[in-house]
C-alpha cells in the first residue's frame, strides 16, 4: 500500500504537472533539488528534527500530565458530589466542545506568545475530555464492588485507590487515548502559530522557506509519532486490560 | 455473637415524595453459631434486613444490636456474600481473597498463607493465580465464600449466594457450605427464595410476608447434619412452608395483575406419594 502511494507521488512529481517546489520528489532527485526523504534523514542526522521532536514531546508530556491530574480530580468530584455534577459537570461538557486552539488569543494576552501559552492550549485541550471520561468511569463503578469493599472495611482514600480507580480503568484508558489525541492536535496548532522550536515551528519554517521537502518530512515524523504512541502505548494498555478482565474485543 | 433486630422499620423515599414502607416492626434474634434462613417472595425486604445487619443500610426506626451494642456501619465482623460474586476483575483469585486481610494491615506473607488455606477449604487451591473471568459461576461463588471466610467474621451474611447457579453446582455448594459451617461454627444468615435450599441448610427458617415486609412465621428444621435431601422431615417441612408462602404469593400477584387473578390451588405441588407408586 505504502509502495503504491510512493510510486504515485513520485510519478506526479516527475511529470512536471506541478513545480517541484510544490510537489517535491520523495527519494529520486532529477535536477539536484531537495527530496523529502533526503531532508528527513539529513534533519535527523544533524539533529535538527530530533531536537524539535524532543521539545515537542516534552511540551506534550508536561501538558498531558497536568491535564490528566486535573481531569482525574475534577472527574472524581463530579462523580462524588451531585452539586458539582450539576454545576461544573455541565460547564465541562460545554467547554469540551470548544476546540482548544480557540483559546489561543486569550492565552497570548494572558501569558504572552511563548512556552506558557502553548502549554495552556495543550492542557486545556486534554483536560475536559479527560474529566468527562474520568467522571463517567467513576460513576459506572458497579455498586456491588463498592459494597463488597465497604463490608471488608474499606473507605475513603483506600476505597478510591483499590476499587474506584482500578474498576474504572477501561474508561480511563479510552479517556487517556482521546485526551492524548486532543493534546497532540492542540500542540501542533499551537506550535504552528507561535512557538520557538518544536515540530510545529519547523513546519512553519518550512512554509516560510518555501521548502515543502522539510514540511513533508516533518509531517511524516508527526504521523509516525502519533501512530507509535497510539499503537504501542494506548492500544497495548487497552489490550492487556481487556485480556486480564476477560473482555472480548469482537462484537 | 448475638444479633438482635429490635422493632426495626424501614422506609424508602420514592421519587414523588411518597414513602414506601419496606420493613415493619421486625423483631429478630439470631443466636451465636446459628444457621438462619430468611425466605419470602421477591420484594419482601429480605435483602434489606441483611443489608441492615451488614451495616450497609440503616433502619428508619428501631435498632440493630450486636452483643447488646448498637452498630453503625459495616465491620469486618460481618461479611456479606452477594448473589453475584463481586470479585474484582483486576485482581487474581488469591489477591481477591487477600484483599480484606491486607486491609487489616496483615503482613503480605501471612495474608497469602491464610488466603491459600481459605481457598483450599472451598477446594480451589489450584486456581489461586487465575483471574475471575476464567472461572465458572460456581467457582466464583466459592472464591467469594473464601474471601468472606478468610476475614474470620463472626457472622456470615449470604444474600441469595447460589441463586444464579445451575442445580447441580448448587447442590455441590450446599454440601460444601454445610461442611464449612460445621467446621467453623459461624453464625450464618442466609437469604433465599428457594424453599428447598432453606430447608436443606438451615436450623431455623423465617418466612417473610410482603408489602410491607413482616416476619410472618418461623419454622425449626429438626433434622441432623449433613442433610439428606430425601429426608421425609425435610420434604414435609418444604410442603408446609410452600403452603404458607403461597398465600403471600397470591397477595403479590393479585396486586400486580388485578382482582381477576386467582392462583390455582396446589397446581405446582406434586403429590408426595407420586414416586412411591401411587398411580400403579
Amino acid at each position: 500500500m505504502l509502495a503504491i502511494l510512493f510510486i504515485i507521488w513520485e510519478a506526479i512529481s516527475k511529470s512536471g504537472l506541478f513545480p517541484t517546489i510544490m510537489w517535491p520528489p520523495l527519494l529520486f532527485s532529477s535536477h539536484g533539488e531537495a527530496t523529502v526523504l533526503g531532508t528527513l534523514f539529513q534533519g535527523i542526522a544533524d539533529g535538527r528534527i530530533l531536537e524539535a521532536t524532543g521539545r515537542t514531546l516534552s511540551r506534550l508530556a508536561l501538558g498531558f500530565v497536568i491535564a490528566i491530574t486535573v481531569g482525574l480530580t475534577l472527574g472524581y468530584l463530579i462523580a462524588r458530589f451531585k452539586w458539582v455534577d450539576d454545576t461544573l459537570g455541565f460547564l465541562v461538557t460545554a467547554l469540551q466542545s470548544v476546540p482548544s486552539i480557540v483559546w489561543l488569543p486569550l492565552a497570548i494576552v494572558w501569558f504572552g506568545l511563548g512556552e506558557t501559552a502553548i502549554l495552556f492550549i495543550v492542557t486545556i485541550g486534554a483536560t475536559w475530555t479527560m474529566t468527562v471520561s474520568a467522571s463517567t468511569g467513576f460513576k459506572n463503578v458497579p455498586g456491588l464492588f463498592l459494597r463488597v469493599a465497604k463490608t471488608m472495611g474499606s473507605s475513603g482514600f483506600h476505597l478510591l485507590r483499590t476499587v474506584i480507580l482500578p474498576a474504572s480503568v477501561p474508561h480511563l484508558i479510552s479517556g487517556l487515548r482521546v485526551a492524548w489525541a486532543f493534546a497532540w492536535r492542540a500542540l501542533m496548532a499551537g506550535e504552528l502559530v507561535g512557538a520557538s522550536g518544536g515540530l510545529g515551528h519547523l513546519l512553519e519554517m518550512g512554509r516560510a522557506l518555501q521548502s515543502m521537502d522539510l514540511v513533508l518530512s516533518v509531517m511524516i515524523i508527526i504521523g509516525v509519532i502519533g501512530t507509535i504512541i497510539d499503537n504501542q502505548v494506548f492500544m497495548r494498555m487497552e489490550r492487556s486490560v481487556m485480556k486480564k478482565w476477560g473482555i472480548s474485543a469482537q462484537l | 455473637m448475638q444479633v438482635e433486630l429490635q422493632q426495626v422499620n424501614k422506609l424508602f423515599q420514592k421519587e414523588n415524595g411518597q414513602s414506601l414502607q419496606v420493613l415493619e416492626n421486625i423483631n429478630l434474634t439470631i443466636q451465636q453459631g446459628e444457621f438462619l434462613s430468611l425466605i419470602g417472595p421477591s420484594g419482601c425486604g429480605k435483602s434489606t434486613i441483611l443489608h441492615i445487619i451488614a451495616g450497609l443500610e440503616f433502619p428508619s426506626e428501631g435498632q440493630l444490636l450486636i452483643n447488646g451494642q448498637q452498630v453503625k456501619g459495616p465491620g469486618p465482623d460481618r461479611i456479606v456474600v452477594f448473589q453475584e460474586s463481586g470479585l474484582f476483575p483486576w485482581m487474581n483469585v488469591l489477591e481477591n481473597v487477600m484483599y480484606g486481610l491486607l486491609l487489616k494491615k496483615m503482613k503480605r506473607k501471612e495474608a497469602e498463607e491464610k488466603a491459600m488455606d481459605a481457598l483450599r477449604m472451598v477446594h480451589l487451591g489450584r486456581f489461586s493465580k487465575a483471574f475471575p473471568h476464567e472461572l465458572s459461576g460456581g467457582m466464583k461463588q466459592r472464591v467469594a465464600i473464601a474471601r468472606a471466610l478468610v476475614m474470620d467474621p463472626d457472622i456470615l451474611l449470604m444474600d441469595e449466594p447460589f441463586a444464579a447457579l445451575d442445580e447441580q453446582t448448587r447442590m455441590v455448594l450446599h454440601y460444601e457450605l454445610q461442611e464449612i459451617w460445621q467446621k467453623t461454627k459461624k453464625t450464618v444468615v442466609f437469604i433465599t427464595h428457594n424453599i428447598r435450599e432453606a430447608v436443606m441448610l438451615s436450623q431455623r427458617i423465617v418466612l417473610m410476608g410482603t408489602r410491607p415486609g413482616i416476619l410472618k412465621k418461623e419454622f425449626l428444621v429438626e433434622a441432623a447434619f449433613p442433610r439428606d435431601p430425601s429426608d421425609s422431615v425435610l420434604v414435609h417441612l418444604e410442603k408446609r412452608i410452600l403452603a404458607s408462602l403461597e398465600q403471600e404469593m397470591e397477595k403479590v400477584l393479585k396486586e400486580e395483575m388485578g382482582d381477576d387473578y386467582r392462583l390455582q390451588k396446589d397446581a405446582h405441588v406434586s403429590d408426595p406419594l407420586y414416586h412411591l407408586g401411587s398411580d400403579i
